[in-house]
């Protein structure tokens, strides 16, 4: 029978209060009998549905117009053509099935950008069960069409105004709630952060990717991927996308994290503009898992900058922190201005709005491989991107901040009267 | 056994705020160090926390502070685990040798359970400290004894699910919990949602050797640094809440019905 990862290396593990062990272990024991050992034929019901109502499997599509830009042949894994318009309905469908199958009676997860929020609220919605999301103030701000969608699906949105009001408060606030309820409700973490087993999990949810970009290449090419490429902020998405290749030494893993406006850091503020907890961050514990963090001298938590929200965060899956270390996967990152650019090119060159984060992705093509780029970097070919998400839920803000720096490939924004 | 913020406000009231808990009959005091993600606390604590790192609160002026108070209570520092396992050059171990040297005698750390308390377990052990860990209406069974094997001090008995934080009422939980509890010879202090000297009492009498009261002590340092009331009146106030805790705990413990003799 197989068995949950719990820790990778020194990293993962379980700090959570006492009051929430129990149910940790309670889900320990759901995903070792369904997901891992596809008890009851849930892993079937999984699959079933995840196609059915989710769309699977997404396409790898070659992109014409990177490929020729940067000479290199470029493939896109369409996860913005999931049901919801991203990658994470993966991991939403399969923990509230989970939840389902473990007689829980109610939803409650936390969400950044809102996307994950949103696939929530529809998993739950199409299984039927009451779902409730945390959001920070300043991400509700920064996301409301993500807001409205989620009301849409029947799910209550409650703001969390402590701190920033972004992903790690939100997270903390569920993780309240969670401690408040636990014996009715299942807390659906949306990234492949928290403790064990919810980083395995959560990996596993989404490994579905990586499994079908193995299958695509070799029914198209004949051959594995040379590189993928990924953004990373907690890492659901890196980890899908990587999770079939771990062990194929000859597929190069890049995460690409998000720079924001500058990698130095203002201790004294407790600010770091930029969520690279991959590349700069220091060992440590938040939200149940030993990782990588950013953290000033002391222990206390940074607060991280991103001009996308769903990167924007202080930690990272703690698997991922393994992997680093291990140099098995590079960490790469991509500033607030490359990210917005990508996310103009892709739109006019492809014809394909990308989320602010997938945007990241791309950014590291361009500043790698672009006209003015610093050629660090060889790529082994194919290259696979991993679209996460599409920019739909990203206009507003996409929109304003193109207009604060004066993008030379952006459209003109100016709205007609 | 109340519990404070060190810090919150700032670094001299905080000090008198203690001492006038000692002054007021507590016989052991939980100085908490802050830490900017309190996942087990509710609101009142968590702007407790913001009010102390806002006043430069660190670990090592939260040392500071404990050398510098004059009080002759035992004092239980209660923090998360990332600030122990940061501090100094030996993860958990210099943090644990430093509590020891300004006199602290025990930790509490509400996201640290047992399984992940090896490290802890050990500096402590070394340095003569109290590792107290929390016991949840939610534990029961293997994860109890396993708790139970492991606790020296007191076992903190958390009276209801959820965070921390004043309440109107006392949880039917607190009851089940410390009958779970009553084969093991530890004392027994039970905390969440105390408020006033009447639930002290009714904790103690159903078999609690403690009350933990927190947030309804933050409460009146709350309300006194918002209507910018001198220190001196906070401490007053501050005072006479412990001593009604005080005395409803000792009250509850005259209403415990008496062991028969055999």
């Amino acid at each position: 029978m197989s068995q949950p990862d719990t820790k990778f290396g020194e990293y993962g593990g379980q700090y959570v209060p006492e009051a929430l062990m129990p149910a940790i272990e309670e889900l320990t024991d759901a995903y070792r009998r369904y997901v891992l050992n596809n008890e009851a034929g849930f892993m079937d019901e999984f699959s079933e549905r995840i196609e059915d109502f989710g769309g699977r499997p997404t396409p790898l599509q070659r992109a014409e117009q990177l490929s020729s830009r940067y000479g290199v042949d470029v493939y896109l894994k369409r996860e913005d053509l999931l049901h919801g318009g991203a990658h994470k309905l993966n991991n939403a469908l399969g923990q509230v099935l989970l939840a389902k199958y473990m007689g829980k009676e109610r939803i409650i997860a936390e969400t950044g950008a809102g996307q994950h929020g949103t696939a929530t609220a529809m998993a739950a919605a199409h299984l039927d069960m009451p779902c409730e999301i945390y959001m920070g103030r300043r991400d509700i701000n920064r996301q409301r069409p993500n807001v409205f969608r989620m009301r849409l699906n029947g799910a209550e949105v409650n703001p969390v105004d402590i701190g920033r009001g972004t992903l790690k408060e939100a997270i903390s606030e569920t993780m309240r709630d969670w401690a408040t309820t636990v014996e009715t409700t299942h807390y659906v973490i949306g990234s492949v952060v928290g403790p064990a087993p919810f980083p395995a999990m959560v990996r596993d949810f989404h490994a579905v990717i990586s499994e079908e970009i193995r299958s695509q290449t070799a029914a198209k090419l004949g051959c594995l991927p040379g590189s993928v490429v990924a953004c990373a902020g907690g890492g659901s998405n890196t980890m899908g996308a990587f999770a079939e290749f771990l062990g194929e030494d000859d597929v190069d893993l890049y995460a690409v994290e998000a720079g924001g406006s500058s990698l130095t850091v203002d201790e004294e503020a407790g600010v770091a503009p930029h969520s690279a907890s991959l590349s700069t961050g220091e060992e440590g514990v938040l939200h149940g898992a030993r990782t990588k963090l950013l953290q000033d001298r002391h222990g206390q938590i940074m607060e991280s900058h991103s001009v996308s929200s769903g990167l924007d965060y202080s930690g990272v899956g703690p698997q991922l922190s393994h992997l680093v270390d291990e140099e098995r996967v590079t960490p790469v990152d991509v500033g607030d201005d490359d990210a917005l650019e990508a996310f103009h090119r892709l739109s006019q060159d492809e014809g394909i709005i990308p989320a602010l984060e997938t945007a990241h992705a791309f950014g590291f093509l361009e500043t790698t491989l672009g006209p003015d780029g610093d050629g660090s970097v060889e790529f082994e070919e194919p290259v696979v991107v991993n679209v996460s998400g599409r920019g739909d839920k990203d206009l507003e803000a996409a929109i304003e901040e193109t207009e604060a720096r004066e993008l030379e490939n952006a459209p003109d924004m100016e709205v007609f009267e | 056994m109340p519990y404070l913020a060190a810090g919150d406000p700032d670094f001299e009231s905080s000090l008198e705020y203690v001492e006038a808990l000692a002054a007021g009959g507590a016989d052991v005091i939980e100085l908490g160090l802050p830490f900017s993600e309190p996942i087990a606390e509710g609101p009142t604590i968590q702007q407790a926390v913001v009010r102390s790192l806002e006043g430069g609160m660190t670990p090592e002026r939260f040392f500071e502070f404990v050398a510098a108070l004059d009080v002759d209570v035992p004092l239980v520092c209660m923090t998360y685990y990332n600030l122990i396992y940061q501090y100094g050059d030996e993860p958990v171990r210099s943090f644990v040798e430093r509590a020891a040297e300004v006199g602290i005698e025990g930790v509490v750390v509400p996201d640290l359970p047992a399984e992940e308390a090896d490290l802890l377990r050990e500096a402590c052990d070394e340095f003569g400290l109290d590792l107290i860990f929390i016991v949840a209406p939610t534990t029961a069974g293997d994860r109890l004894d396993r708790i139970m094997e492991r606790v020296s001090g007191y076992v903190y008995v958390q009276a209801r699910l959820g965070v921390t934080g004043a309440r109107e009422s006392l949880s039917d939980h607190t009851e089940e919990t410390l009958a779970r509890l009553e084969e093991y010879d530890v004392p027994k202090a039970v905390g969440f949602g105390i408020s006033t000297g009447e639930h002290a009492a009714s904790v103690v009498e159903a078999g609690a050797d403690g009350v933990i009261v927190g947030s309804a002590l933050i409460e009146i340092i709350a309300e006194g640094h918002e209507t910018d009331d001198s220190t001196a009146a906070v401490a007053e106030r501050i005072e006479s809440l412990a001593r009604e805790l005080k005395a409803g705990a000792i009250e509850g413990g005259q209403r415990r019905p008496r062991p028969e003799r055999t």
